[in-house]
């Protein structure tokens, strides 16, 4: 093995263009590290997504490659890649077909879990992000709010127990309140689940929240890794941008 | 005589026609099904060469239906028999509101959907069948409903070739001047359509998400 054994994810020179040339990652370098919680920041077509795509395979790059545990992405099955990883967007992309049962069993059902062991996973998860089993897991999609549609997209991420877990503006779509509460219920169990998870925003609060490190991007470009107290002091003009645009107080607060 | 008691009187034709008609339609719809769902579905998947399928079935929506059946008899296999020959327009004019449907279905999908169903690690199989297809099939059967309708119209045109139907009371009638020929043969078909659009439109309704 080349690398170090808590890099979980491994950006080598790594750029994606469009088939029409048009270029929206560029000479990417980028490790996340085993447990931690790093967050892409930057603002519409920065280049966040696309790094996030070029993960599980959804984009390949068009130089340079992605390691994941080690492997480039491009060599090997992408379907047992996106199996051992949660996705989650921000628009949920729930199937509308399906009870939150299914829904949230599908990758169980898909790796050939009994009907029984996926059940009681369903049973697990929906308490887990706080939705009462017995309630929700025979309603359809369109009989839930979006808060609630967001926690069972977080479910279903989690439900075969990926090591790795990637979320696009998950609450981006959500009304404050909801998605305050929803945040703080989140903070607390990525704690519990000691996940690898890479996280995509613009909500500069969002990412000092959830942060190990915020890798901050622009114009396709990598500008730098932060921890979030290293990120207030940074003398960077696009930091300094992000905290006037959220009026947050850039002087590093104890415990966050 | 009115035209009930023409029906009556006449009423073992009738039923023999309308049943000729029934297996006319029946078999073409069953053909252009089992047809244009597999090209609607390919539509999607090659896009390049979907656009030539969707032009060829378009262009044979443009040719008339009589003179479709009239090309198609000079044709070797077909010509040989009239309801293979009918069956065979039939079909070839049922297909496009079906494909066409089948791929509007299947691209009208949500996109965060299909992301969210490809970034779980579900393959394009799985995808079609357990999403893409589920979630078009009202759309598809939208199409499949329509291509009845017209079939069920289109098929009177079969009896000016030999194939039978009701369209041999409406080219009879047409021949003596006689509207209540005409009429038992266009009310039954008119019937018929009523029926299939119903039905199918019931189905249909059971397939709604959103």
């Amino acid at each position: 093995m080349v690398q170090e054994p808590d890099v979980v994810i491994e950006f080598r020179e790594v750029s994606y263009r469009l088939d029409s040339g048009r270029p929206l990652l560029y000479d990417l370098n980028l490790q996340v590290r085993r447990g931690e919680t790093l967050v892409l920041l930057g603002r519409s077509g920065s280049g966040k997504t696309t790094t996030l795509k070029l993960i599980n395979r959804l984009l390949e790059p068009t130089q340079g490659q992605v390691f994941v545990e080690g492997r480039a992405t491009t060599d090997g099955d992408p379907i047992r890649l996106r199996r051992r990883i949660g996705y989650v967007i921000q628009e949920v992309g729930l199937f509308p077909n399906f009870t939150v049962e299914r829904n949230v069993g599908l990758v169980p059902r898909l790796e050939g879990w009994s009907a029984e062991r996926a059940r009681a996973r369903v049973q697990e998860l929906l308490a887990l992000v706080g939705l009462e089993p017995e309630q929700f897991a025979t309603r359809y999609p369109r009989e839930l709010s979006g808060g609630q549609r967001q926690r069972v997209g977080v479910a279903r991420a989690l439900a075969a127990d990926p090591p790795l877990l990637l979320m696009d503006e998950p609450f981006g779509a959500l009304d404050p309140l909801t998605r305050a509460e929803i945040q703080q219920e989140f903070q607390r169990l990525i704690q519990r689940l000691q996940k690898t998870i890479v996280f995509v925003t613009h909500d500069l609060r969002e990412a000092l929240m959830f942060a190990t490190r915020v890798a901050l991007l622009e114009g396709g470009r990598l500008v730098g890794v932060y921890t979030p107290e290293e990120f207030r002091r940074v003398s960077n003009p696009i930091v300094a941008a992000y905290f006037r645009a959220f009026e947050t107080d850039r002087t590093p607060r104890g415990g966050e | 005589m009115s035209i009930l008691q023409f029906f009556w009187k006449n009423q073992a034709q009738v039923y023999a026609l309308t049943l000729e008609h029934l297996w006319l339609v029946g078999v073409s719809m069953l053909l252009a099904v089992s047809i244009g769902l597999p090209l609607g579905i390919l539509v999607t998947r090659r896009p390049a060469f979907g656009k030539a399928i969707l032009g060829a079935s378009t262009i044979v929506q443009t040719v008339p239906s009589l003179a479709l059946f009239g090309f198609l008899l000079s044709s070797p296999w077909l010509g040989e028999r009239a309801g293979r020959l009918a069956i065979t327009a039939l079909t070839l004019y049922a297909l496009l509101p079906i494909i066409q449907n089948t791929y509007a279905g299947i691209t009208g999908v949500d996109p965060s959907v299909r992301e969210a169903a490809r970034g779980m690690g579900m393959t394009d199989f799985q995808l079609l069948f357990q999403v893409e297809l589920p979630l078009a099939m009202g759309v598809i059967l939208a199409g499949v409903r329509v291509a009845t309708v017209i079939t069920i119209g289109v098929a009177t045109i079969a009896a000016a070739i030999g194939a039978g139907g009701l369209g041999e009371f409406i080219f009879r009638g047409l021949a003596m001047v006689d509207n209540r020929v005409i009429l038992a043969g266009a009310i039954p078909a008119a019937l018929m359509a009523l029926l299939a659009d119903f039905l199918l439109g019931r189905l249909e309704r059971r397939f709604r998400y959103a």
